[in-house]
């Protein structure tokens, strides 16, 4: 009895022992844990750079075993090769619109940006059709491309600490400048020859001046990373890496830039990469043939002919085939034309040192020439056509003005941007310069320009005004 | 780069600490700054500036916060969900003696990217979106434009199919050629047992299927296992 309480006792007494030992025991973990939190809070209040929120700053989320700088920089090539030629031929193509001649500026006020404009040529005559055709299929092919470079780089937007020195906060800048513009530029440029104006700009001032400031974090990006790009390019063998299967894909070696001060926060590879689920040939593979396929069912409609029953997605492509349809920019309809305002009623004026009226009959007893010349359209679809018409140097001498410096051309259309184009003295005295009546043998269709339009060789295809009812020859441009 | 000396360090190590980089650094990225500023004068000029920025901000935002998380969540979920698609499940089990399927992955996720290429590049004519703008332009509708994506889609697909059903077939006829190859060495190892004593088993190549194509080399020891 006295020992069973006593076991009783000494039970209580081990078990209160272990109790409190156990509640000892809680406490400290519970001190040791909190203390180990304020610890590492503290730590990192005083060194930030070394604890990156969650989420995307943290290196670890950033699995993929292909990033790195290698397949960057062979992305990054491409890109520099393309985008120069894309921005290239977008800035021929706001040349070819002859800005410097009075009321043919789209932009006015772009100042200084206008160092490099020059008269327009009218030779060769396929130049502007090239050029726009080179613009938007070339820009649909790089989309892919322009993604890709995105993708591996993006873990670099998360770099964490964001900031370490005043140099890469400008340099971060500079970023926005840059991918902001390739996507402004890509989107705006896409939307367009889609006729999706859901921009609240106007597209022609907006893709001018994004240009430029793309343009502007292209070549200081470029000059910054060229050098990186070139270190990439050295770190693996190209024709290696097509001949290496998804087996024996391994990740990219650490670079040396990588540790050193050029990329503080790492580099572009995967701290902890996953396996690999596709060869690095086979995703360099996956985005030429994307940018293939989206070059090569667009770029039917700038070729023109049998190729453009090819073109499934251009806005003119394989729908532009449909019988008697050739493509057309402004139907007649759009603008409200009657028939009245193409009927017996419809006269031409002349404006030079006097002024001639002539009638539709009058217009067709001028000695008529024939031309083969293309219609390009900044939109980058083009055709080339028969036409039939009065040469324009010879309107001018009937005005009375033989050499004028330039003429505008005006159109019965009284809304839309190119009612009137202002050609130049080049364009006039060329003798390819039509005012034509006739397109592949035909009479004009109405949405052609009916009953009279000009045809100017290598001319965007908006300066080619439909429905011509006033020229007015320039002494002065 | 030299620069003049004050007090026993150049004004160009003076520009390094409190900047960062090289001071030509600092010259380029003004003058980019410049240019890009000088651009937007314009735009500002011509009163299209609100729309202008936003359109760049939502083009960063739209595509670095909205379209790059989508497409990597897709991928992700159609690794997880293929029936043989993910990393760790990368071949179809196939029954006894059979060669396994190849990774279904790329044969799903490549012809879905280009034809959501192709939806992201043409939306507005696959979608109809700019129909009437399109039709007083050019007198066409963008009718035809749905169906010129499904059908690509389709084609797409189906060539994905064949490739797959090709690469399956190749894998079969290697593996068989390598079966037959060590049959026919085993069997000459054991007509002349003196011979040849470095063959390898006949199984050996199976323990590898967990990588594909299967069988191609055995593990090499300097490189890291990825799994």
């Amino acid at each position: 009895m006295r020992r069973a309480a006593q076991i009783r006792r000494n039970g209580h007494q081990r078990r209160d022992g272990r109790r409190r030992h156990a509640l000892a025991a809680s406490a400290a973990a519970e001190y040791h844990r909190a203390s180990a939190l304020a610890r590492r809070a503290a730590d990192a209040a005083r060194h930030p750079a070394d604890h990156p929120p969650p989420g995307p700053f943290r290196p670890g989320i950033w699995r993929s075993p292909l990033r790195g700088l290698w397949l960057t920089s062979i992305l990054a090539v491409v890109l520099l090769a393309g985008l120069i030629v894309l921005a290239v031929t977008g800035l021929l193509s706001y040349a070819a619109y002859d800005p410097l001649l009075p009321g043919n500026d789209q932009t006015p006020g772009a100042g200084l940006l206008h160092f490099y404009l020059f008269s327009w040529p009218t030779h060769p005559s396929w130049l502007y059709r090239v050029d726009q055709g080179v613009h938007i299929t070339l820009g649909l092919a790089l989309l892919p491309v322009v993604l890709a470079k995105l993708w591996s780089v993006l873990p670099r937007l998360f770099a964490w600490p964001p900031v370490r020195s005043l140099a890469q906060i400008l340099e971060r800048v500079s970023l926005i400048m840059l991918v902001g513009g390739v996507l402004f530029e890509f989107a705006t440029g896409i939307l367009n020859i889609q006729n999706y104006y859901v921009f609240p700009f106007s597209f022609y001032t907006a893709h001018l001046y994004g240009a430029w400031v793309f343009i502007a974090g292209f070549v200081i990006h470029v000059a910054l990373k060229f050098p990186r790009m070139v270190t990439g390019l050295r770190s693996r063998r190209l024709r290696r890496e097509l001949r290496t299967p998804l087996a024996e894909t391994r990740p990219e070696e650490p670079d040396p830039g990588e540790t050193e001060t050029a990329e503080p926060g790492g580099g572009l590879r995967a701290a902890h990469p996953r396996a690999p689920t596709i060869s690095r040939r086979g995703l360099l593979a996956a985005i030429g043939g994307a940018s293939l396929t989206l070059g090569g069912l667009v770029v039917g409609q700038s070729i023109g002919g049998p190729a453009r029953r090819t073109s499934l997605f251009g806005p003119r492509g394989l729908s532009a085939t449909a019988p008697h349809y050739l493509p057309v920019n402004r139907t007649a309809a759009s603008i409200g034309l009657t028939a009245a305002d193409v009927g017996p009623g419809y006269r031409l004026t002349l404006i030079g040192t006097r002024t001639v009226t002539l009638t539709q009959a009058q217009l067709l007893a001028l000695p008529q020439h024939a031309v083969e010349l293309p219609i390009a359209c900044v939109e980058g679809w083009s055709v080339s056509c028969q036409w039939t018409g009065v040469r324009l140097a010879d309107l001018a001498r009937l005005a009375g003005m033989p050499d004028p410096a330039a003429a505008q051309v005006d159109s019965i259309q009284q809304v839309g941007a190119f009612k009137t184009a202002v050609l130049s003295a080049g364009q006039v005295a060329d003798p390819q310069s039509l005012l034509a009546v006739t397109l592949n043998g035909r009479v004009l269709p109405r949405d052609h320009g009916y009953p009279a339009r000009t045809i100017i060789p290598n001319a965007p295809g908006v300066h080619n005004t439909k429905w011509v009812n006033k020229i007015t020859f320039l002494k002065q441009a | 780069m030299t620069g003049v000396t004050t007090r026993g360090r150049t004004i160009t190590s003076r520009i390094r600490h409190w900047y960062g980089a090289n001071p030509l650094h600092l010259l380029a990225l003004l003058a980019a700054f410049a240019l890009a500023g000088y651009a937007v004068r314009a735009v500002i000029a011509a009163g299209q500036f609100r729309g202008f920025a936003l359109w760049f901000a939502v083009a960063i935002v739209g595509h670095d916060l909205l379209l790059f998380p989508l497409y990597s969540l897709a991928d992700l979920s159609v690794q997880r969900l293929l029936p043989w698609g993910s990393s760790r499940k990368r071949t179809r089990p196939a029954p006894a003696g059979q060669v396994p399927g190849p990774p279904l992955i790329n044969y799903v996720r490549i012809p879905a990217g280009f034809s959501l290429l192709l939806l992201l590049a043409f939306f507005p004519l696959i979608l109809g979106l700019s129909g009437p703008e399109y039709h007083r332009a050019s007198g066409l509708t963008t009718q035809p434009y749905l169906w010129r994506w499904l059908a690509v889609t389709g084609v797409l697909f189906a060539a994905s199919a064949v490739s797959y059903a090709l690469a399956w077939r190749r894998a079969a006829a290697r593996a068989r050629k390598q079966q037959a190859a060590a049959v026919a060495a085993r069997t000459r190892a054991q007509q002349t047992p003196h011979a040849a004593p470095d063959v390898p088993s006949p199984v050996a190549p199976r323990a590898t299927f967990d990588v594909w194509p299967p069988a191609r080399q055995p593990h090499r020891p300097d490189s890291p296992d990825l799994r």
